[in-house]
């Protein structure tokens, strides 16, 4: 098997146990949902102000129920000890990091496609223009998370704190991608020139590459045992 | 052991010379250094800010750099000197994000700009407290300097990106209304300046000299213990 294969197949052992118990994937999108309705009432969404507000909206809401399923992700492998199991099996363990983190990017869209049509209806919405170039920012700005993210993620399962680190940890280091999305998505709401914000993607380009690249280097030694 | 000794002798020639380059600094930069025209007194505030923020970024590269060379020699002395650094470097920062508004209040009439620079030094604070809250919370000591070295090498790493969003962001949604007040530095400023940039370079580097050695010790310290438990119970 080459190296994506087998990171695959530990994607399909994810979704397939994701699949079995629909456990992880109800609470992030009932999380999502009532996001939505919290962000409604907290900012008293209106007509004039809802372009400005509402890239903040989105994104923090992906990213905080993205949060929840990062947490999970290594906590149901620390149960049973599949972790050691995964890391026993003979692969690299750049294989473990890449097809944990493909996992979580897949459920990531999932709540996404699912969340944000419902997004457009209840805070009365246009849909842009530009739709396909939001759909690259929602994969760029995704990716970016879920590698930094399902990094982190094993270093904070791995600590006797767990979960509870993993926000403090990933937050501050998730900045660039944060304004990244959020940058670009206002230039597609308010139908900003492409050049105006095409720097965004870069920026979200460079970051994706540079923590996708590096934890690869680096999950080897944070798994060592 | 050897190592501690060796040491030892900065400690004598570092900490007085750290006192006395201090002093000058606080001379040059209340006594010889002219008042600036517009800003009057607060723009003294200046030398000790921008010194402050040199160290703060030393410190965060001497955690990469100590954190890369950790994970290559897997010596205790580097995670020692790593952890060292990143707490200076957090007592800087929050001297760099404090004089900042007293600064700003009295020039710009606001307390915060997300300016690309303080935004850089903010999110370096939480980053870098975040190394330290992971290290308390990481476990065993193998792991708690192996995981620190690997958050240390990804944090350092995204300040350049955190630093491009930052001004980029501003770029497009604040345009810059106020001179850059660093540019144009009047020559009679330069000594005060320079002098005091050197004087808190080498009180980091006297910090960073006691507090990993403190770092070493406690290690050794904690070793002893262990071999005294196991003499009793083992």
């Amino acid at each position: 098997m080459t190296f994506f294969r087998k990171a695959l197949a530990i994607v399909e052992k994810d979704i397939k146990a994701e699949f079995h118990s629909k456990e992880m994937l109800s609470v992030m999108l009932v999380f999502a949902l009532i996001m939505l309705v919290i962000f409604n009432f907290a900012f008293d969404v209106k007509k004039q102000i809802v372009n400005d507000i509402f890239p903040g909206i989105i994104w923090i809401t992906f990213f905080f129920s993205g949060l929840l399923g990062l947490n999970r992700s290594f906590f149901i492998e620390k149960n049973q000890d599949c972790l050691l199991g995964l890391m026993l099996a003979p692969v690299d363990r750049s294989v473990i990091f890449l097809g944990k983190m493909l996992s979580n990017f897949v459920f990531l869209l999932i709540i996404e496609i699912l969340t944000l049509p419902l997004f457009f209806i209840f805070l009365n919405i246009p849909v842009p223009q530009k739709f396909g170039f939001f759909l690259i920012i929602l994969f760029f700005g995704s990716l970016g998370f879920v590698a930094i993210g399902t990094f982190l993620a094993a270093l904070a399962a791995n600590t006797r704190a767990s979960d509870i680190l993993l926000p403090v940890l990933l937050f501050p280091v998730l900045i660039p991608v944060i304004l990244g999305s959020v940058a670009a998505t206002k230039g597609v709401f308010f139908n900003l020139p492409f050049s105006e914000w095409s720097i965004w993607l870069k920026i979200l380009g460079v970051y994706d590459l540079l923590f996708i690249v590096v934890p690869l280097m680096l999950f080897e030694i944070l798994l060592e045992v | 052991m050897v190592k501690m000794e060796r040491g030892r002798v900065w400690d004598y020639f570092l900490g007085p010379l750290a006192y006395v380059v201090l002093s000058v600094a606080i001379y040059m930069v209340f006594v010889v250094a002219p008042e600036e025209k517009m800003m009057g007194v607060v723009q003294k505030i200046f030398y000790f800010h921008v010194s402050a923020a040199w160290v703060a970024f030393l410190a965060f590269f001497v955690v990469f750099v100590g954190s890369i060379m950790f994970l290559i020699k897997r010596d205790y002395f580097w995670d020692g000197i790593s952890l060292a650094s990143a707490e200076i470097g957090v007592v800087f920062t929050t001297i760099v994000i404090t004089t900042g508004p007293i600064w700003a209040k009295t020039v710009w009439n606001a307390w915060w700009t997300w300016d690309p620079k303080l935004t850089t030094a903010i999110i370096m604070w939480f980053i870098y407290l975040a190394y330290v809250v992971l290290r308390l919370a990481a476990g065993e000591e193998e792991k708690t300097a192996r995981f620190a070295a690997i958050f240390g090498i990804i944090g350092f790493l995204d300040v350049p990106l955190v630093f491009a969003a930052g001004r980029w962001w501003q770029k497009t949604f604040h345009p810059i209304v106020f001179n850059n007040p660093s540019g144009g530095l009047d020559p009679a400023m330069k000594p005060a300046f320079f002098i005091s940039l050197f004087a808190f370079t080498i009180l980091y580097i006297y910090l960073l000299v006691k507090s990993t050695r403190i770092n070493l010790m406690q290690r050794e310290l904690n070793r002893l213990k262990d071999m005294v438990k196991e003499k009793i119970y083992g």
